[in-house]
C-alpha cells in the first residue's frame, strides 16, 4: 500500500534515535579532545628512538649513528651526526652514539623504512598525533632530546612488536655473552695450552723462553 | 480580544470552571495589571503591543530553540550527538568561568552573533530595495499569521470570525516575497529556483485548504477560537472529540500535514532551497542576516502550520482527558505544538527529497483528488450527525470506507510501474 514505505522509514530512524541513547555499537562518536581514540596498535606516524632506561635517556639509546636509516630515508628527513668518542651502550660495549639525530616531521611521508633498515631497533614508529606547531621550521624539527622515548612507552604502544624485539634482543645478547663466554675460556684454554703446545710443535732446542714464562690465568 | 466575546465563548465552554484558574488565567492578569499603570486612552495600544511583544519574544525563543533541537535530533535519528559544544562564554568581569556545555543549548546565540556579524553582500546589479525588503517582509508576513492562533482559552491576540481566511491570505503573501527574493538578486539562477519555489507553493496550496475546509464545513465556522471550542468534547471524560479521531478528521489531517511539509518547503519537499543539489535557490544572492531571516521565517512559517493543524484537528488548547484540565491550557497547545515540530523533523531526518515531477504529481493526482473526496466526506459527516445507535457504526464504517478505499485505489495507480523498484546496480 502506498505510504507503507514511509512508515518502515519512520520506524528505522526512530530506532536509531532510542538506540543512540543506550547502544553504544550504533554511538561510534568520539568526543575526541575529552575522550581519547583508541588507536589500533599498528597505528603509525612519525619515528622515535627508543632508549634503554628512562632516566638517562641520551645516555641509553639504542642508536649506534650507523646512518642506514638517513641513508634509506626516501624523502631524506633523518639527518645524523656522529660521535667523536665512544659510549658504552646497554651491554657494556663501546659504541659511537648520534651527537645530532634529527628529524624533520614536515618532511617525513611515515613509511616506516628506517624501522625496517634498523640493525639495532633502535628507531621504531610513533603513535602521536597532536604534532602541530606555531612554527613549522623549528616546531616541526625535532631533535634527538625530542625523540628519544624510553622501551616503557615503545611496549605501551606496540606491545607485540616491543615483546618481539625484547625477546630477540635477550636471545642475541645470551648468544653474545655465551659466545663471548666461549671464546674466553676457548682462549683460556689456548692459553692453558699455550705452553704445553709449542713445545711439540716447534721442537727446537733453542727455544727456553717461552717455557720459562710461567702460565698467566685468563683475566676475563 | 473583547471581554464580551469572552464571555459569550465561555458560555458553552464544556467546564466553565476551568477557564478561571489562576494559571489559566496568568497571562491576561499580568498584562491587565501592567496596561492598568498607564492612562487609559494609550491601554488599548499598549494592549495589543503586549500581544505582539508575547508573540515575537515567545517564538523568537521557540525559533531558536527549534533550530538547536532540530539539529540534536536529526543527529540522533542518524546515530550522531548534533551540536553539544556551545556553552557559556567567558565573561572577563565574572571572578569564575563556568565551563558546563549546556548541552549545546546556547548554539542558537551563537548562531545568531555569527550570522549579524556576517558580509552582507548585495550583488551590484541588484534591485537594492527589493532586495533588502524581500527579507524584511518574510518575517513580517509569516509573523502576521500567529495573530489568529488561539494559544490558550483566553489567549488569541485578534479574534475574528474569518481568522481562517485571514490566516491563508496572510501566509500565502510569503509566497510574494520569494519571488521578490529571486526577482531583486538579478541572477538568473535565483530567479528561475523563484519560480520553482514558487510552482511549489501554489501547487501545494490547494490541497492545503481543500484539507482545512472540511473543518470548517463541520464546525461551521472560520473561527479558529470556535474550532477548539467545537472540540472541547470527552466520551466518558477520557476520549476527546478531536476531529482527528474521525475518518475524515485523519485524512484530513495527514493530507494536511503533506501539505504544510510542502508549503512551508520543508524535507522531503525542499527542493526550492534543495542544500545538496542548489546552492541555497532563490536565496542564493543572500548573506548574513538576511538569509538568517529567511530562515527564521521558514521556521515560523512552520509553527504557524503546525499551530494551525494543531487547531484544526489536534483540538487546539483542550486537554486530552476531562480530568487534565487543571494544566493551563497554553501548555496544552505549546505541548501539541511542540509534538508536531518534532514530527517534522523526524520526517526530515527519514525521508529523501523528491524530484519536481513527483512533487506535482503527488499534489495533482493525488491529493487534490483525495482533499475534494474527503470533502464530500465531511459533508457526509455533517449531514449524519443525528444518526445514533447502530446507525453510529454505519455512520463510522461509511466515513472510513469514503477515505479508506479511494486512499488504496488510487494509491495503486499511483506507484503502477513504480514500485517495488528494482536496482540494476546496487544490491
Amino acid at each position: 500500500m502506498l505510504g507503507s514505505g514511509i512508515i518502515k522509514g519512520l520506524a528505522v530512524t526512530a530506532k536509531n534515535f532510542v538506540g543512540s541513547y543506550h547502544d553504544p555499537a550504533r554511538m561510534v562518536t568520539e568526543q575526541y579532545p575529552e575522550e581519547r581514540p583508541k588507536l589500533p596498535e599498528a597505528y603509525r606516524n612519525f619515528p622515535f628512538l627508543v632508549t634503554e632506561n628512562a632516566t638517562d635517556p641520551m645516555g641509553t639509546l639504542r642508536c649506534v649513528a650507523c646512518q642506514i636509516c638517513e641513508k634509506e630515508c626516501p624523502p631524506q628527513c633523518i639527518y645524523i651526526e656522529k660521535s667523536k668518542d665512544k659510549k658504552p651502550d646497554a651491554t657494556g660495549k663501546p659504541q659511537l652514539y648520534p651527537a645530532v639525530f634529527a628529524i624533520d616531521t614536515s618532511v617525513c611521508m611515515s613509511c616506516q623504512i628506517c624501522v625496517e633498515v634498523c640493525p639495532f631497533d633502535a628507531i621504531k614508529m610513533d603513535q602521536v598525533f597532536e604534532v602541530a606547531a606555531t612554527n613549522r621550521f623549528t616546531g616541526l624539527l625535532l631533535n634527538r632530546e625530542q625523540l628519544a622515548k624510553p622501551n616503557s612507552y615503545f611496549h605501551q604502544i606496540h606491545p607485540t612488536d616491543a615483546h618481539e624485539v625484547d625477546t630477540r634482543l635477550a636471545a642475541e645478547r645470551k648468544a653474545a655473552e655465551e659466545k663471548a663466554k666461549a671464546a674466553a675460556a676457548a682462549k683460556a684454554a689456548a692459553a692453558a695450552a699455550k705452553p704445553a703446545t709449542p713445545a711439540p710443535a716447534t721442537a727446537t732446542p733453542a727455544a727456553p723462553k717461552p717455557a720459562a714464562q710461567p702460565p698467566t690465568p685468563p683475566t676475563a | 480580544m473583547n471581554s464580551s466575546g469572552l464571555s459569550l465563548l465561555s458560555a458553552h465552554l464544556p467546564v466553565a470552571a476551568a477557564a478561571d484558574g489562576l494559571l489559566e488565567r496568568l497571562p491576561l492578569t499580568l498584562r491587565d495589571t501592567f496596561v492598568q499603570w498607564f492612562p487609559a486612552p494609550t491601554q488599548w495600544l499598549l494592549h495589543h503591543l503586549i500581544s505582539i511583544v508575547g508573540i515575537l519574544a515567545i517564538f523568537g525563543l521557540f525559533f531558536a530553540f527549534t533550530t538547536v533541537a532540530e539539529r540534536k535530533l536529526l543527529g540522533r535519528l542518524q546515530n550522531r550527538l548534533g551540536p553539544n559544544r556551545a556553552g557559556v562564554p567567558k565573561f572577563s568581569f565574572l571572578p569564575f568561568h563556568l565551563k558546563h556545555k549546556l548541552f549545546g543549548l546556547t548554539q542558537p546565540f551563537a548562531d545568531a552573533v555569527k550570522a549579524l556579524t556576517k558580509e552582507d553582500i548585495v550583488p551590484a546589479a541588484a534591485d537594492k530595495l527589493l532586495h533588502f525588503l524581500a527579507p524584511v517582509l518574510v518575517v513580517a508576513f509569516s509573523l502576521l499569521t500567529f495573530a489568529v492562533l488561539p494559544f490558550g482559552r483566553n489567549l488569541i491576540p485578534v479574534e475574528l470570525d474569518a481568522a481562517l481566511l485571514y490566516f491563508f491570505a496572510a501566509g500565502s503573501a510569503t509566497e510574494l516575497t520569494i519571488f521578490m527574493a529571486g526577482w531583486a538578486s538579478r541572477n538568473k539562477y535565483s530567479l528561475l529556483s523563484a519560480m520553482r519555489a514558487l510552482a511549489q507553493v501554489i501547487s501545494y496550496e490547494l490541497p492545503l485548504l481543500l484539507s482545512v475546509i472540511p473543518v470548517v464545513l463541520v464546525a461551521g465556522t472560520l473561527s479558529t477560537q470556535e474550532i477548539v471550542v467545537a472540540q472541547g468534547f470527552w466520551t466518558f471524560g477520557l476520549l476527546p472529540h478531536w476531529f482527528i479521531f474521525t475518518p475524515w478528521g485523519a485524512a484530513g489531517f495527514l493530507l494536511f500535514l503533506v501539505a504544510a511539509l510542502a508549503e512551508s518547503n520543508r524535507s522531503p519537499f525542499d527542493l526550492p532551497e534543495a542544500e545538496s543539489e542548489l546552492i541555497a535557490g532563490h536565496l542564493t544572492e543572500y548573506s548574513g542576516f538576511k538569509y538568517a531571516l529567511f530562515f527564521m521565517a521558514e521556521y515560523f512559517g512552520l509553527t504557524a502550520l503546525s499551530g494551525l493543524g494543531v487547531t484544526l484537528f489536534l483540538g487546539g488548547w483542550q486537554a486530552p482527558c476531562a480530568f487534565l484540565q487543571f494544566i493551563p491550557s497554553y501548555l496544552w497547545f505549546m505541548g501539541k505544538l511542540v509534538g508536531m515540530i518534532v514530527f517534522f523533523i523526524w520526517v526530515r531526518g527519514t525521508l529523501l527529497r523528491l524530484r519536481i515531477d513527483q512533487l506535482t504529481r503527488l499534489s495533482w493526482q493525488f491529493l487534490v483528488p483525495l482533499a475534494l473526496i474527503n470533502l464530500g466526506n465531511a459533508a457526509f459527516w455533517a449531514l449524519t450527525g443525528a444518526w445514533s445507535g447502530p446507525l453510529q457504526i454505519v455512520r463510522w464504517a461509511v466515513s472510513a470506507a469514503l477515505i479508506v478505499v479511494p486512499f488504496v485505489l488510487m494509491g495503486r495507480s499511483l506507484t503502477r510501474g513504480q514500485a517495488p523498484r528494482t536496482y540494476r546496480y546496487a544490491t
